[in-house]
């Protein structure tokens, strides 16, 4: 019984995305493709545990889905005969030679640029992740009823303006890919960085991962997607130290390094040496994936090699020259130089994030460090005074009354 | 499969004629590669009437249906494959004529 109940679970992350792009594939409709593919699901939980785990529990699945979509066409057909009307397009050539996989075709369809990107992440996270609608609609505090019609609305969109099943063309390749991983990496995003009361959403963080891998399994020649993977494992490892026993968050400087996880460490450094072997110019998940890199090889906080961060942080802002990125630049220019240079660079930054809790609470942390408590405390209020996650809440209010009066 | 794409813009002034032969040219471009259907530009909202007659007594109002900042000032009906294609070409459209395009299939 629980042997089913295993192989069941094994086969929805195995075979589910498999199961939607072929079904897709076949009949042109991602409608069509999710219910199947949910019916034959449902059937499995029903019948396996009676029946025993079928030899090939891909092929069943694929075999009773196109099934139960035969079905619902037909009875769909007798109620009006408009099927096939809106079918779809697919090009019918096999795309860039190796990488002819409909899961492929599922994602960029998914993550299209003409869908709002919360509609991405949602239709990502249900047609290629096989979330339910009411697991996604908790994931991102959102009724369900309305993420139930931001996923339908999204549906309808590719349906009635043809956004097409099928791998971009190699010149707007990168381009699409690189949407691809933003989608990917704010899945991960809202896991690490979970809005509210829980401090950590790791069903979140393990999907974005699990998604990652299936990409760049498929797309395994593009140094971006395996920079992502890295960037993800390398701050995946790090979650057993980032919220201590009392929910406080727990800064880099703190965190017990002992309880890194170093399988996740191995894997991600292993990346991001592959992709600095590969001698090809380094993009933003690459560079981001190195300096976690840096930070993970290093026994102890005092021990990082900063220079090498702040040389990696000067090629990030050239190609992604935001202030998130010279905030953070910044914070390690602290270690390397003390807290005052560190807030003149930061200083100009101010109208710009104004309403980003990392700013003041780094603004807090280098004038308590550089003895200005008065302005510490000033800074800390308005951190705390912004939204943002409890754990981090915690930390902030703990750091503030710590500066006595 | 066809598209209207919308020109919108915020401003009354005539295209310059740089603007002009751009669009012609790539006029040109959308017939000789079979995606031409339809063109247009059309005279600014305040030259425009609503026509009511849903109760059998037509009635005449002055000006547009819906008064905005942004308005419709042209428009292409296009002949495409799938959206890909279409935002491919309204990528250009949209530079040639110096506005922003919208994008929309019939049904």
């Amino acid at each position: 019984m629980s042997g089913a109940r295993e192989a069941i679970a094994q086969a929805h992350s195995a075979e589910w995305a498999r199961v939607v792009a072929a079904l897709t594939r076949r009949f042109g409709d991602l409608d069509t493709a999710e219910e199947a593919a949910a019916e034959a699901f449902a059937t499995a939980v029903a019948r396996w545990p009676v029946d025993g785990v079928p030899p090939n529990p891909g092929a069943w699945l694929t075999t009773t889905a196109n099934r139960k979509a035969i079905d619902r066409i037909r009875r769909e057909s007798k109620r009006d005969d408009k099927e096939g009307e809106a079918v779809l397009v697919h090009d019918p050539s096999p795309p860039l030679g190796a990488i002819d996989d409909d899961r492929l075709r599922l994602v960029f369809t998914c993550c299209h640029p003409a869908l709002a990107v919360e509609a991405r992440v949602a239709l990502t996270l249900r047609m290629v992740g096989g979330l339910t609608v009411p697991e996604i609609a908790r994931a991102f505090l959102v009724q369900e009823t309305a993420m139930g019609r931001r996923i339908t609305r999204a549906k309808s969109k590719i349906k009635a303006a043809r956004i097409p099943y099928r791998v971009p063309s190699t010149e707007d390749l990168p381009a699409r890919v690189s949407g691809v991983l933003a989608v990917l990496y704010l899945v991960f995003n809202e896991g690490y960085l979970a809005r509210g009361s829980s401090p950590l959403r790791e069903d979140l963080t393990a999907e974005a991962i699990r998604l990652t891998r299936l990409v760049r399994a498929l797309l395994p020649d593009d140094g971006e997607v395996a920079g992502l993977l890295a960037l993800m494992l390398l701050i995946e490892a790090r979650r057993p130290a980032r919220v201590s026993s009392s929910g406080d968050l727990v800064p880099l400087d703190q965190q017990d390094r002992r309880t890194w996880d170093p399988t996740l460490i191995a894997e991600g450094h292993g990346l991001v040496r592959e992709r600095l072997a590969s001698g090809a110019p380094p993009g933003r998940y690459q560079l981001l994936a190195a300096i976690n890199a840096v930070h993970t090889s290093a026994p102890t906080f005092t021990t990082t090699d900063w220079p090498q961060v702040i040389a990696l942080y000067d090629q990030v802002m050239r190609v992604d020259p935001s202030p998130i990125v010279t905030l953070n630049r910044a914070i390690a220019i602290a270690e390397l130089h003390g807290p005052e240079p560190a807030l003149d660079a930061i200083a100009p930054l101010a109208p710009a994030l104004s309403h980003y809790r990392p700013y003041h609470a780094t603004q807090a942390d280098l004038l308590r460090r550089s003895g200005r408590l008065h302005e510490s405390r000033a800074a800390y209020d308005k951190a705390i005074a912004l939204p943002g996650n409890t754990a981090e809440t915690a930390h902030l209010i703990h750091r503030r009354d710590q500066l006595g009066q | 499969m066809q598209y209207l794409v919308s020109v919108i813009t915020d401003s009354a002034e005539p295209s310059t004629p740089e603007e002009m032969a751009a669009i012609s040219a790539f006029n040109r471009g959308l017939q000789a590669q079979g995606s031409w259907v339809f063109a247009g530009g059309l005279a600014e909202p305040s030259a425009s009437t609503v026509v009511d007659n849903r109760g059998g007594e037509p009635l005449f109002t002055d000006g547009p249906f819906l008064e905005s900042k942004e308005f419709l000032i042209g428009f292409w009906v296009i002949e495409a494959a799938d959206l890909d294609v279409a935002l491919g070409i309204a990528a250009e459209g949209s530079r040639h004529c110096n506005r922003k395009v919208e994008v929309r299939p019939f049904r």
